[in-house]
């Protein structure tokens, strides 16, 4: 009796060992062929090489319109805004989650009242900072389609997020943050560069 | 006595060289021809097998769909129009396969209504109703990763929708979006991968899961309409009294309601089916710009209640973990209805006024899902939103407290 039994217990801690070598080897190479199987969802290179800058004409721009552009894949606006437009800004911080863009994303040089270079001109990455949608251009007071008491801005359909004509949420709105500003630079008075600025020695 | 070699328990030639091979006959026996079944099914029992039957639907006409659709962004939006105008009968395999997305989540919300209504996902049968929520959430997956074949502006929008919720996620979210687009934007890499997902390892998953569920049930036998436990009175043999063979008395059942089925199934193919604009979204018919948002972009209407909850919510972080929370509330509904009584036909007020009101605001959640969003309508949102997940909080305290009428001891 107590003969089988030693050898039985033998043969489990055998069998334990053997177990717990197996699992510990196994578990560290399985932790290894992850890597590859995880890694190669991660963009590729040829993914990672497409992000040339654009350049843009402004000069035909007339004061209020807006142009689209087409940087890394995403639209990127550019709005000439009027005087009036400029003036209107000025009035909203109280409606705004981040009037300072303390919080949002936009180059050092555009974290000012008109998150721009030159205020007549915004340069802003159009994909809602909540979902990525595209929002709407609706530039006047009051647009017809819009609820009452719009103030001009951007709307975005998906959700309902609110932006200022500077790219600035309202509050009350899903969106966490502004708009972004991406890098950019006039390479004269009409011609601007998405991408790239002097900054950052011309890389963006 | 030869007799008893030729006689059912024991077959002879081919099927008996099988048998000794394969358990054929007692796995059918066990499953089908001697799987003892409530008598007292109604029509809600139709949707389960219903649900089998669109899987396999499915499976077929999404196979033959693979065979002349390109994974690829250049080539996608083009490959469905080909599939639709020059393959014969594409239109029609094409057109049985986007119904089907519709139908199965007809089916599936029926059959989990059927649950809710009869207490199906009680004790002894948690694990089946948690498989069964797990085979939901996946079939959630599959239809997304499908939708966004077509690579239309549909297609390509609720893909960036879907996969931005994930970079509301603090820390990690913005890394993990990227990781699951492989690229910086939504892009033929993303779209190869969905497919891969969407036609192998989705369906592979299903199939497991769908066959867990099964064998899950037939462990624990089948609920019934008055939710007494059919087990409890057997005959002489051991058979339950109130039980049937699900062969041939719930296969010829079936099979009825499958026809039936499928003769709407085929109406809908032959004569709306786009679901008017519900079942293939008007915007889906042009070719994807990363540019240009539709003005109104809504999901596919199966989708639209857990994503009208989502912009319910004034925050994005809170406004995902609302959404996600609406669909992860159901995994608990066996530990948070505290009522021993399984059927709403015996269940106290409580239960029926809130289960009512969870249908109500599910409906809601769905018509306002859909629609575009104005100051109103999220207000409106909002207090279903409320309502959803007041089922939930409320249900724990009123299940322990419901005055329950008197269970019968047998089906009646």
């Amino acid at each position: 009796m107590s003969e089988t039994k030693t050898i039985e217990t033998v043969n489990i801690k055998r069998r334990q060992v053997l177990a717990g070598a197996t699992g510990v080897v196994g578990a560290v190479g399985a932790a290894f062929v992850a890597v590859p199987f995880l890694g190669s969802w991660q963009p590729s290179e040829k993914a990672k090489a497409a992000g040339a800058p654009v350049d843009a004409d402004v000069s035909g721009l007339q004061p209020g319109q807006m142009m689209t552009l087409s940087w890394r894949g995403k639209p990127v606006w550019i709005v000439r805004r009027t005087p009036e437009m400029l003036e209107r800004l000025t009035t909203l911080d109280e409606l705004l989650r981040d009037p300072d863009s303390n919080v949002s994303i936009q180059p050092d040089y555009c974290q000012n009242p008109s998150r721009a270079i030159k205020p007549e001109y915004l340069v802003v990455v159009g994909i809602c900072t909540h979902l990525g949608c595209a929002p709407l251009y609706r530039p006047a007071m009051n647009s017809t389609d819009m609820a009452e008491g719009w103030r001009g801005g951007f709307f975005c359909p998906c959700h309902g997020s609110s932006f200022d004509l500077a790219g600035r949420v309202f509050r009350s709105v899903p969106a966490p943050t502004n708009l972004e500003i991406p890098p950019y630079m006039y390479l004269s008075e009409t011609h601007i560069r998405v991408g790239e600025d002097a900054e950052s020695g011309g890389q963006a | 006595m030869s007799d008893k070699n030729t006689n059912q328990t024991a077959p002879g030639g081919m099927l008996k060289w099988l048998d000794d091979r394969y358990p054929l006959i007692s796995t059918w026996n066990e499953h089908v021809a001697q799987y003892y079944a409530p008598k007292n099914f109604n029509f809600w029992y139709f949707f389960g097998s219903f649900a089998l039957l669109v899987m396999v639907i499915q499976f077929i006409t999404g196979i033959w769909l693979t065979m002349s659709y390109k994974p690829s962004a250049d080539e996608a939006f083009n490959s469905i129009e080909y599939i639709m105008r020059d393959v014969e009968w594409g239109w029609l395999i094409r057109y049985m396969h986007t119904t089907g997305a519709s139908a199965f989540f007809l089916v599936i919300y029926l059959h989990m209504t059927r649950a809710l209504l009869y207490g199906s996902y009680k004790q002894p049968r948690e694990l089946v109703w948690l498989i069964g929520m797990l085979i939901f959430v996946v079939l959630m997956a599959e239809a997304f990763m499908g939708y966004m074949l077509p690579w239309g502006q549909m297609s390509y929008w609720g893909a960036q929708v879907i996969i931005s919720l994930f970079s509301a996620i603090p820390l990690v979210g913005p890394d993990l979006a990227l990781w699951i687009r492989g690229d910086y934007i939504i892009s033929d890499a993303t779209l190869n991968r969905f497919f891969a997902l969407h036609v192998i390892a989705l369906p592979l998953v299903l199939v497991l899961l769908v066959f867990m569920h099964i064998v899950a049930l037939h462990k624990v036998g089948s609920n019934n309409p008055d939710g007494v436990e059919i087990k409890k009175h057997k005959d002489a043999q051991g058979l339950p009294l109130d039980g049937i063979p699900f062969h041939p008395y719930y296969t010829v059942k079936d099979s009825f309601g499958a026809v039936a089925f499928l003769i709407l199934f085929a109406f809908v193919v032959f004569y709306m089916p786009e679901g008017g604009g519900y079942f293939i979204e008007a915007p889906n018919f042009e070719p994807a710009d990363p540019l240009k948002t539709p003005d109104h972009i809504a999901p596919v209407w199966y989708f639209t209640p857990f994503y009208a909850i989502l912009r319910a919510i004034p925050d994005k972080f809170l406004g995902v973990v609302a959404m996600g929370a609406s669909i992860a509330v159901l995994f608990a509904m066996p530990w948070l209805d505290r009522c021993k009584v399984r059927s709403i036909r015996y269940r106290g007020y409580s239960y029926k006024l809130l289960l009512t009101m969870f249908a109500i605001s599910f409906v809601v959640l769905g018509v306002l899902g859909a629609l575009p969003s104005t100051p109103l309508y999220t207000k409106l949102a909002q207090i279903f939103t409320i309502l959803y997940f007041a089922f939930f909080i409320l249900l724990p305290y009123t299940s322990a407290h419901e005055k329950t009428k008197p269970v019968p001891e047998r089906t009646t």
